[in-house]
């Protein structure tokens, strides 16, 4: 299988400081991957020079099976979401767009149709400087996927937002998934990972210390193994997930008390808790 | 080839009519030339002395100010570097910026030719004067703009640049200490062609001094983009 995406021990220091420390991943064609950690982990850094910002200090990056460039900008299958890419603030969200469909090469309508999937259309004449941080947004992730990246790099998508705008920014990133577009996110919102991700990473001072699918990291962490049963009335069981509590199990369902059940698997942030001995600021 | 530069240009002609900052500053002596030349009679005054005056500085404060803060800008506000993430290469950005406050300038020069009296052959000897000073002035805020962070930094070095270059013409009137000093700068060789824009008689001094500002401005702007670069 190609991958969108491959990093083979990549390093970056900045004077005697070394932020990353050799990564090594691969993205799937087609995949939502998320990069996960706290301020601080090393995500930002990863994601410049992934996207020509910053050239690495050692380590190769292949995109779709070639060599990318030491720090060199403007690969043409790349679309990115930054939450310090700039909007020309005087212009309207139309002219904004306009400027890369021409930039792009890609036609006029592309704007038009963009704004649509954003949502923004209605606001299409308004200057960018009277728009709300969530249609600052949407207006981002309009301009990144308006040529059809092949590639999308979103840095923190929607950190900051209100749920519905988040969830207005979850549908397009899916869509744009659907489309086949191979989406690389970081995040700190760990509902955000498990409900998008097909696979995550956790980088913790520079290196990857977890990899894999949510669930399967959750499962991995597992270590109580237990279940939690919650019967009608309040009383709340717990018990361990193996066959010795399986007649204890099948009597409660039988004599229909109980209400919840669960497994106890950690969440996502649990787990990331449980790594780096912080959570997520 | 030029899709990009015409993108930039376009976009940077809607954002002038929006942009006061940068509006005020290809009108303002235009328009201060065309009043004062209209009401301002004193006698003995030389012809058309305000809107020589000017009109030399015009070219040492409107195109150094407006490039060095039309880049400072795209630089602060991350919009260069989209722009060169999307392809756009930093000649052509530069291209597009240069020809935009050139010719907008060049606009302003017609109207300071018209408040001058100059008519025909006459105006098109003054407009190419003033060509050669915006580009000159162009350089020399191209570089301001490249070595500044921030649209703050841009404005603490251009505001004493331009001081020097815009006013010296002017001193240099009333002064012979400061009108020898002045020789040496391009607005001030500006001035003094501007005020033979009739006879168009241009000496080695002058062409000379104006080549070599031009030679510095562009090593310096050289300099700017080399530590700095334009993202």
């Amino acid at each position: 299988m190609e991958y969108a995406v491959e990093m083979r021990n990549i390093v970056q220091k900045f004077g005697e400081k070394e932020v990353l420390k050799g990564i090594d991943l691969k993205i799937h064609e087609g995949e939502i991957f998320g990069l996960l950690g706290p301020s601080g982990a090393g995500k930002t850094t990863l994601i410049k020079i992934l996207t020509g910002q910053l050239k690495q200090t050692a380590g190769e990056v292949q995109f779709l099976g070639k060599n990318a460039g030491n720090g060199k900008k403007g690969l043409p299958d790349m679309g990115m979401m930054m939450d310090n890419f700039g909007l020309y603030e005087r212009l309207t969200c139309y002219d904004n767009l306009k400027l890369f469909t021409r930039i792009y090469g890609v036609p006029g309508k592309k704007a038009d149709e963009a704004l649509r999937r954003v949502g923004l259309y209605g606001d299409r004449k308004q200057p960018v400087m009277k728009l709300s941080k969530g249609m600052r947004s949407r207006l981002l992730l309009a301009r990144a996927v308006m040529n059809e990246p092949r590639i999308l790099f979103l840095d923190e998508p929607s950190s900051g937002l209100d749920p519905v705008t988040a969830a207005e920014i979850h549908k397009l990133v899916c869509e744009e998934r659907s489309r086949g577009a191979t989406i690389f996110l970081t995040t700190h919102n760990m509902e955000e990972a498990h409900k998008l991700c097909s696979h995550v990473a956790l980088l913790h001072e520079g290196m990857i210390v977890e990899y894999g699918q949510p669930e399967q990291v959750c499962r991995r962490y597992n270590h109580q193994n237990k279940l939690l049963i919650r019967l009608y009335g309040g009383e709340q069981v717990e018990l361990s997930n193996n066959r010795t509590s399986a007649d204890k199990v099948k009597g409660y369902l039988e004599q229909e008390m109980v209400e919840t059940i669960h497994s106890t698997e950690p969440s996502l942030e649990t787990v990331f808790m449980e790594l780096t001995g912080r959570g997520f600021e | 080839m030029m899709r990009n530069t015409t993108a930039i240009f376009q976009k940077q002609i809607k954002d002038t009519l929006k942009n006061k900052e940068i509006l005020i500053q290809f009108i303002m002596f235009p328009v201060m030339a065309v009043i004062m030349e209209k009401s301002i009679k004193i006698e003995d005054m030389p012809a058309h002395f305000f809107a020589d005056m000017f009109s030399a500085m015009y070219v040492g404060m409107a195109p150094l100010v407006s490039i060095a803060a039309v880049i400072a800008e795209e630089k602060e506000k991350n919009t260069l570097r989209v722009l060169m993430m999307s392809g756009v290469k930093p000649w052509e950005y530069l291209l597009a910026m240069g020809c935009y406050i050139w010719l907008f300038c060049l606009a302003g020069a017609l109207v300071l030719g018209i408040a001058g009296g100059h008519e025909g052959r006459e105006m098109i000897i003054f407009l190419l004067i003033m060509a050669a000073g915006i580009l000159a002035s162009l350089l020399i805020g191209a570089a301001i703009g490249t070595a500044s962070r921030s649209q703050m930094m841009a404005t603490s070095i251009t505001v004493p640049v331009m001081l020097v270059f815009s006013f010296l013409p002017m001193l240099a009137e009333f002064n012979d200490t400061i009108s020898n000093v002045a020789r040496i700068a391009y607005s001030r060789q500006i001035g003094l062609l501007i005020g033979k824009a009739g006879d168009f008689c241009v000496s080695f001094e002058n062409i000379f001094v104006i080549c070599a500002n031009m030679l510095a401005a562009l090593l310096l702007f050289g300099c700017a983009y080399k530590k700095s670069g334009l993202a």
